[in-house]
């Protein structure tokens, strides 16, 4: 049923789409500080650039690229993350999550060592939403198993 | 049945309509929720945090217990996703 | 006429949030009402959105660089925040929901309220 639909127009636009979506979603995250973006916008639009290929393609090439084991680890790779630069600040001696003390580890003074806490949150924040997506939707799309045309 | 559902739904919606009445008008610069804990954030972002896109440096620092918490929601579906769907292929 | 030019957003809002709420409490089939439940949480982003804007040049929240900052002439950044959000939990409710109605179809075979039931009352 699937198999059918093989157009190679759709194939190539897509696999040279890919980088350039990702590039952009990296730019969105690194740059969520000086314009509109974040980690919730870059992780959807990461996400969203392998969805692409599930639909073009098939379940088998992206498992190829991002595997399940792999996906799964990132879920909560993020969030450690996040927790963890807390975490940071609460070992050297502020609240959790009070970013102005991390200038002693890092060689900025205070005030930007808030933004170089943001960034990082915002990090973890973008590879959770981009797992996250990606694991709902090849589970919900293949009902579970992984395979083409599996949903029954 | 389907007579209920709108009766109800006309119901609440003009008990919303008429609540609307008080509220303020569209973008109104002096309405409560435009001045009452926003203009410090506007005036301080760049001073306390060196960010000059003030929804990243509320979303982040001044409010990072509640995005944790809403990354923690998000990872909690994706995990409740797996477990309820996902299956061996031999099974 | 003022009050339509002040209001009328809001009732733009309660309509587009009604239409989810029926959806919600009247259809029969399970896909339908979680469309239903979209919708509304739509209708309140937009509701949270409209709130936060400010008439008379203001501009969206970032600052220039080395400009004298006047709160009136940027948004209200708080509810775009809480938005932010709030779309992303949306999303990620909308897959678990999903996933549940997966489930539903393939042990009772149907999707539409009734039916299920009926199996449910027969199986006692």
């Amino acid at each position: 049923m699937i198999k059918d639909f093989d157009n190679i127009i759709i194939k190539t636009v897509c696999r040279i789409l890919t980088p350039f979506l990702q590039i952009f979603a990296l730019y969105v995250i690194a740059h969520g500080h000086y314009s509109p973006g974040g980690g919730f916008q870059g992780g959807c639009i990461l996400g969203a650039s392998f969805i692409l290929l599930v639909i073009a393609y098939d379940i088998d090439t992206v498992k190829k690229r991002m595997s399940e084991k792999l996906n799964t680890v990132m879920c909560s790779l993020g969030v450690i993350i996040y927790a963890g630069i807390g975490l940071t600040c609460l070992i050297l001696g502020a609240n959790y999550l009070d970013y102005g003390i991390l200038h002693r580890v890092l060689p900025v003074d205070a005030v930007k060592a808030r933004a170089m806490g943001t960034l990082g949150i915002e990090i973890g924040v973008g590879i959770t939403v981009m797992s996250v997506m990606i694991s709902i939707f090849l589970n919900i799309a293949s009902g579970g198993k992984h395979e083409e045309g599996a949903i029954d | 049945m389907k007579v209920f559902a709108l009766i109800a739904v006309i119901i609440t919606g003009a008990a919303l309509i008429y609540s609307t009445f008080e509220m303020p008008d569209w973008g109104d610069a002096g309405s409560p929720a435009n001045t009452h804990v926003s203009p410090r954030y506007i005036e301080s972002s760049i001073k306390e945090t060196a960010t000059p896109n003030i929804v990243t440096s509320v979303l982040a620092d001044y409010r990072g217990y509640d995005t944790l918490g809403e990354t923690t929601v998000i990872f909690t579906a994706g995990m409740v996703c797996i477990l309820l769907l996902r299956s061996k292929k031999d099974d | 006429m003022e009050l339509i030019i002040g209001k009328y957003n809001y009732w733009i809002y309660i309509v587009l949030m009604m239409i989810g709420f029926y959806a919600m409490i009247a259809k029969r089939n399970l896909v339908k009402k979680l469309v239903g439940m979209n919708i509304f949480q739509t209708a309140i982003i937009l509701y949270f959105v409209s709130i936060a804007s400010k008439k008379g040049g203001a501009t969206i929240p970032i600052l220039f660089k080395d400009a004298v900052i006047i709160p009136e002439q940027y948004m209200n950044p708080l509810p775009h925040v809480l938005m932010l959000t709030a779309i992303v939990v949306m999303v990620s409710t909308f897959g678990v929901a999903l996933a549940l109605i997966i489930m539903i179809f393939r042990r009772y075979g149907t999707l539409e309220e009734d039916e299920i039931l009926e199996i449910e009352r027969n199986r006692k």
